[in-house]
């Protein structure tokens, strides 16, 4: 079973801020469903691979050659703030 | 309502021309997309303006291809060059892409029309449509119903004929599910066979691109035309696109189908068990042999499934973070900007996936959840490889019931159970379609999936297109006043 705590401590490492009852909500609902993906713990993986991929498909390579890219302003005009050519955001180092 | 091909042969015959084809479908979205809710955007000067590059081809006797001048609608998780792509979600509702992705771009080029965006459960997480933060879609057949999901605004546009055609994407049977819930053909190709460039990312390894259509061989012409490698996809697939439609009428004979003792279990509504027995015999008159087949891993494919896609998914939806592109919720510094833009931008259902996948990735929980996920996940692959060293196709349900009422599936699992027999082939990469194979007796429509091997959809076309060639299920339309 997973806490209040836990649940809280997931959803700063999703960065989503709950209210106190979507945490609880939150809750009741991912131990219901992890007590239905619980079952996968007692099927017998011994010796099996993993599969990460349908197609296994390794090292993808292309010539290193330069090619057209987007345009800045295309790349900008989604921006929900900018100055200039950069996207802004809140401050990350204190002065 | 007619198909892609009959649409197309008129044009060539000067009976019609892709201008008419598309006003009139045009009328009809304006006249019937409040009840259906299919629609999130509808371009119609973009339809306007294709439609007549399509009139003049035509009128020069020089068409594009197979698809030239069809009114097609794509799901609103393909970018759109100019055209808003929202995800149905409020996080991306204004967001304008740069880019096409490389199927939109592979339609246009084939000379499709363009009708609009459609509706899906947001981020493509559902089975009903009803997650879609923007708009309600209801089932062509009954408006109380869902048109099943997450691809339930294209099923259900071709369904009401306000589309001929359409593309969705199917993680855990978001194809297939609706197609079989709205009465329509809806095909899962191969991983790999088409690009997923420009599609908003829900779990790179399990979503596929591909068609809705009102037949097979409209189904077969869509996939013609958007499949093939793709240099911006390191996942696409570099083999040879065969034409589809050539090998459709070859018949069964000959074809050894497997009967999955799995895929019909005791919960399942006895009708759709009735149909989909009754649509394997007409498969076995037809010239097909029959043959038991176990895939004993398929128990587990669900929890598989909630393991590995809201892994991937919490990956994939960390990019919405409100600083390059859509919603920005501002804050008093950027985690905290971040963490209200995402609670007010996902919905509940994106919220619990993220969530979910977060906590099965994190430290301490990876091994016995993602690790063992990863694992079994090889055992429904054995699964898949094993049957079909034996048999050409698997025949099943394509869902183990109906189209259900809107709210009736409140809780998380029963919503997730609706997968069960389509998630097995999204982990497996399979290729997999569902054609329409009876009504039950309240008139919602039964959906017969039908999945072969690897890069082999010609086959799983071909038997679809036998089975729909001795029935007559697919010509029945949805009365819509």
């Amino acid at each position: 079973m997973i806490s209040r705590d836990d649940v809280a401590h997931v959803a700063r490492l999703a960065r989503l801020a709950l209210t106190d009852a979507e945490l609880e909500r939150m809750r009741e609902q991912l131990n219901a469903i992890l007590a239905h993906i619980d079952a996968l713990r007692a099927v017998d993986t011994t010796g099996v691979e993993p599969t990460s991929h349908a197609v296994p498909q390794f090292n993808v390579m292309r010539d290193d050659e330069p090619r057209p890219c987007f345009p800045p302003e295309d790349m900008l005009a989604n921006a929900p703030d900018r100055a200039g050519d950069f996207f802004r955001v809140p401050r990350i180092i204190e002065e | 309502m007619r198909t892609i091909h009959e649409l197309t042969d008129a044009y060539r015959r000067g009976e019609t021309t892709p201008s008419e084809a598309t006003d009139a479908y045009l009328s009809r979205i304006a006249k019937l997309d409040d009840k259906v809710g299919a629609y999130l955007t509808v371009t119609a000067d973009r339809a306007h303006a294709a439609a007549r590059a399509a009139d003049e081809r035509y009128r020069r006797g020089r068409p594009l291809g197979p698809l030239d001048g069809a009114p097609i609608t794509l799901k609103d998780v393909f970018c759109t060059r100019g055209v808003r792509t929202t995800c149905a979600s409020k996080i991306l509702e204004s967001f304008v892409p740069p880019y096409d992705a490389t199927v939109v771009d592979r339609l246009a080029k084939a000379g499709a029309v363009m009708l609009g965006k459609s509706n899906m459960d947001e981020f493509a997480m559902g089975s009903s449509t009803e997650h879609s933060a923007l708009r309600v879609t209801r089932n062509p057949w009954d408006l109380t119903r869902v048109p099943g999901g997450s691809s339930g605004g294209p099923a259900a546009a071709v369904a009401a004929g306000l589309a001929a055609g359409g593309l969705g994407t199917d993680t855990g049977g978001s194809i297939r599910q609706p197609a079989a819930f709205c009465g329509v053909v809806g095909l899962k190709p191969t991983y790999g066979r088409v690009s997923r460039y420009g599609l908003v990312a829900f779990a790179s390894s399990l979503d596929h691109p591909g068609p809705f259509g009102l037949d097979v061989t409209d189904t077969a012409r869509l996939l013609g035309a958007i499949a093939g490698h793709d240099p911006m996809d390191a996942t696409s697939i570099d083999a040879p696109v065969p034409d589809y439609t050539a090998g459709l009428e070859q018949g069964v004979r000959g074809l050894r189908l497997g009967v999955p003792d799995e895929y019909f279990t005791k919960g399942m509504d006895a009708e759709v068990e009735a149909a989909v027995r009754v649509a394997i015999d007409v498969l076995k008159g037809l010239g097909a042999t029959l043959e038991r087949v176990s895939l004993p891993a398929t128990p587990h494919a669900l929890a598989t499934y909630y393991v590995i896609a809201p892994a991937e998914a919490s990956s994939n939806l960390a990019r919405y973070d409100g600083v390059k592109y859509g919603l920005r919720v501002p804050g008093r510094d950027l985690i905290d900007m971040e963490s209200k833009t995402r609670a007010a931008g996902f919905g509940a259902e994106v919220k619990r996936r993220i969530m979910l996948g977060t906590y099965v990735l994190s430290a301490g929980y990876y091994d016995a959840y993602y690790g063992q996920a990863q694992k079994v996940r090889t055992l429904v692959r054995r699964d898949f490889d094993a049957a079909f060293a034996r048999v050409d196709l698997i025949v099943a349900p394509t869902t183990p019931n109906v189209a259900f009422r809107h709210g009736e599936k409140a809780d998380p699992i029963a919503m997730y159970l609706n997968d069960v027999f389509t998630i097995p082939a999204d982990m497996s990469g399979v290729p997999g379609v569902s054609v329409p194979c009876g009504f039950t007796a309240s008139g919602l429509p039964i959906g017969l999936q039908l999945i072969g091997r690897a890069l082999d959809e010609a086959t799983v076309l071909r038997a679809a297109r036998a089975y729909e060639r001795a029935t007559d299920w697919h010509t029945r339309r949805p009365e819509l006043a």
